[in-house]
C-alpha cells in the first residue's frame, strides 16, 4: 500500500499553558482509506498523547467529532484524507468557547435544545390499548428528515446570526422544534412558540442557508425555519384577527412529556 | 419570551416574494422577449390597450397588490442583506427600507386612483 505523508495543523489550546489558541503541526503517514479522525487517533496513539478531541462512533452516527477542517465544519470521521491537499488544518467548531484543543463548550446548545421542548406533547394520553401511537407513512415522512440531526453543531459553526447574537436559538434547536411541531402525534406547537416565535427564535434567521449546506445528515434546518416562519405568521394574524383566540397551534390540556 | 411582531413585515415579504416569483418572469417574457422578437405585435401593447386593462377597477387592484407587496419584499430583503453585510444599525436600516416601501405604497395608491 502506498503511503502518503501529510501535515496536520491543529489549533491547540491548553488553558494551563496557552494564553490563546496556537497552531501545532504534525507530520503523519496516512493511508488511502483514512479519514481525518484516523489521523488524530494516530497522533494521539503515536506522537502526542496530550491532544484532546471528542469522538465516539467513527461512522457518522454519534455527532461527537464535529470540527472545522480547512475552514468548513464537518464530521472528522466523514472527511476522507484523500479528498484534501497535503496540508490540512483542523480547528474546533467556530462560535463556541474552546474548552481544550478541539473540544468546545456545549452548554449553550444544551440549554437551547431543552427550551424548545424536544419531546411529544400530546393533547390526550395515548388511546390505543397497546400504548402505541398509530401513524401513517405519510405522517412519518413529514418529520423524519428533521429527526436525523445528531447534534454535531456544524450548523452553529457556520451560522452568521449565531456568530453575531449568542442568544439566537439557532439552526439545530429550531429544526428540532419543527420536527415535533409537524409530528401528527404532537399538539405542543403553541407551547414551543413562546421560544420559537420570539425575536431570538426563528425571526433572528435571515435565511443565509449555510446551515443546510454543511449538515452532514441533510437535515435542512434553513427549510425548517422558513416553514416555521410561515406557520407562526399565520398564527400571529389569526391571533390578531380572531380576538380572544390567544394562542393557536393546538391547545394543550394535560399531558406534557411522554416519550421521545 | 414574548412573541415577535416580525410576522407583519415578514408576511408582506413572503407575499411579495411569492407574487414577484410568479409575475416577473411573465413580464420579462412579454416585454423582454415576445415583443422584441416579434411574437407579439407592438400594437398589442399599445397605450390604449394597456390603459384599458390597468384602469379597470380590477386592473388597479391587481397592480396595487403587485406593486406594494413587491416593494415590501424588496425593503425587507434589503434590510436583512444590509445586516448580513455587517451593518448592524438596524433602526436606521429599518427606517430607510420600510420608509421607502411605505412611500411607494402611498404613491401607488395616489397614482392608481388618479388614472
Amino acid at each position: 500500500m502506498s503511503e502518503r505523508q501529510i501535515t496536520l495543523e491543529v489549533l491547540r489550546y491548553r488553558p494551563e499553558l496557552d494564553d490563546e489558541p496556537v497552531i501545532q503541526s504534525y507530520i503523519v503517514p496516512v493511508q488511502e482509506e483514512w479519514v481525518v479522525l484516523d489521523v488524530l487517533n494516530y497522533i494521539k496513539d503515536n506522537i502526542d498523547r496530550t491532544l484532546s478531541y471528542r469522538w465516539s462512533c467513527h461512522m457518522s452516527v454519534c455527532g461527537s467529532c464535529g470540527m472545522v477542517i480547512n475552514n468548513t465544519p464537518m464530521l472528522s470521521c466523514k472527511a476522507f484524507v484523500r479528498d484534501f491537499p497535503d496540508t490540512i488544518r483542523v480547528e474546533p467548531l467556530h462560535n463556541f468557547p474552546i474548552e481544550r484543543d478541539l473540544v468546545v463548550v456545549l452548554d449553550d446548545f444544551m440549554k437551547k435544545m431543552t427550551v424548545v421542548k424536544p419531546y411529544l406533547i400530546p393533547k390526550e394520553p395515548v388511546a390505543e390499548v397497546d400504548g402505541t401511537y398509530k401513524q401513517t407513512s405519510g405522517q412519518l415522512k413529514r418529520f423524519k428528515p428533521y429527526a436525523m440531526c445528531i447534534n454535531c453543531l456544524a450548523c452553529y459553526s457556520v451560522c452568521p446570526q449565531y456568530a453575531l447574537n449568542e442568544g439566537f436559538v439557532g439552526p439545530a434547536a429550531l429544526a428540532l422544534a419543527h420536527r415535533y411541531n409537524v409530528d401528527s402525534r404532537d399538539q405542543g406547537r403553541s407551547v414551543r412558540e413562546d421560544v420559537v416565535a420570539s425575536n431570538e427564535g426563528i425571526w433572528e434567521c435571515t435565511f443565509v442557508g449555510a446551515c443546510s449546506e454543511v449538515c452532514p445528515k441533510h437535515v435542512d434546518p434553513a427549510a425548517a425555519i422558513q416553514q416555521t416562519k410561515i406557520a407562526s405568521t399565520m398564527d400571529y394574524f389569526m391571533d390578531k384577527l380572531l380576538l380572544g383566540k390567544k394562542k393557536s397551534g393546538g391547545v394543550v390540556k394535560q399531558v406534557e412529556g411522554g416519550g421521545a | 419570551m414574548a412573541r415577535s411582531n416580525k410576522p407583519i413585515v415578514w408576511g408582506l415579504f413572503a407575499a411579495g416574494g411569492t407574487v414577484t416569483a410568479f409575475l416577473v418572469p411573465v413580464l420579462v417574457l412579454i416585454l423582454g422577449l415576445a415583443v422584441p422578437l416579434g411574437f407579439l405585435s407592438p400594437t398589442d401593447l399599445s397605450y390604449d390597450r394597456v390603459f384599458m386593462v390597468v384602469a379597470h377597477p380590477l386592473g388597479r387592484l391587481v397592480l396595487l397588490g403587485f406593486l406594494t407587496v413587491s416593494l415590501w419584499h424588496a425593503a425587507h430583503r434589503t434590510r436583512t442583506t444590509v445586516h448580513d453585510l455587517g451593518i448592524h444599525s438596524d433602526r436606521t436600516t429599518m427606517l430607510i427600507c420600510y420608509g421607502v416601501a411605505a412611500l411607494g405604497t402611498v404613491l401607488a395608491v395616489i397614482f392608481l386612483l388618479r388614472l
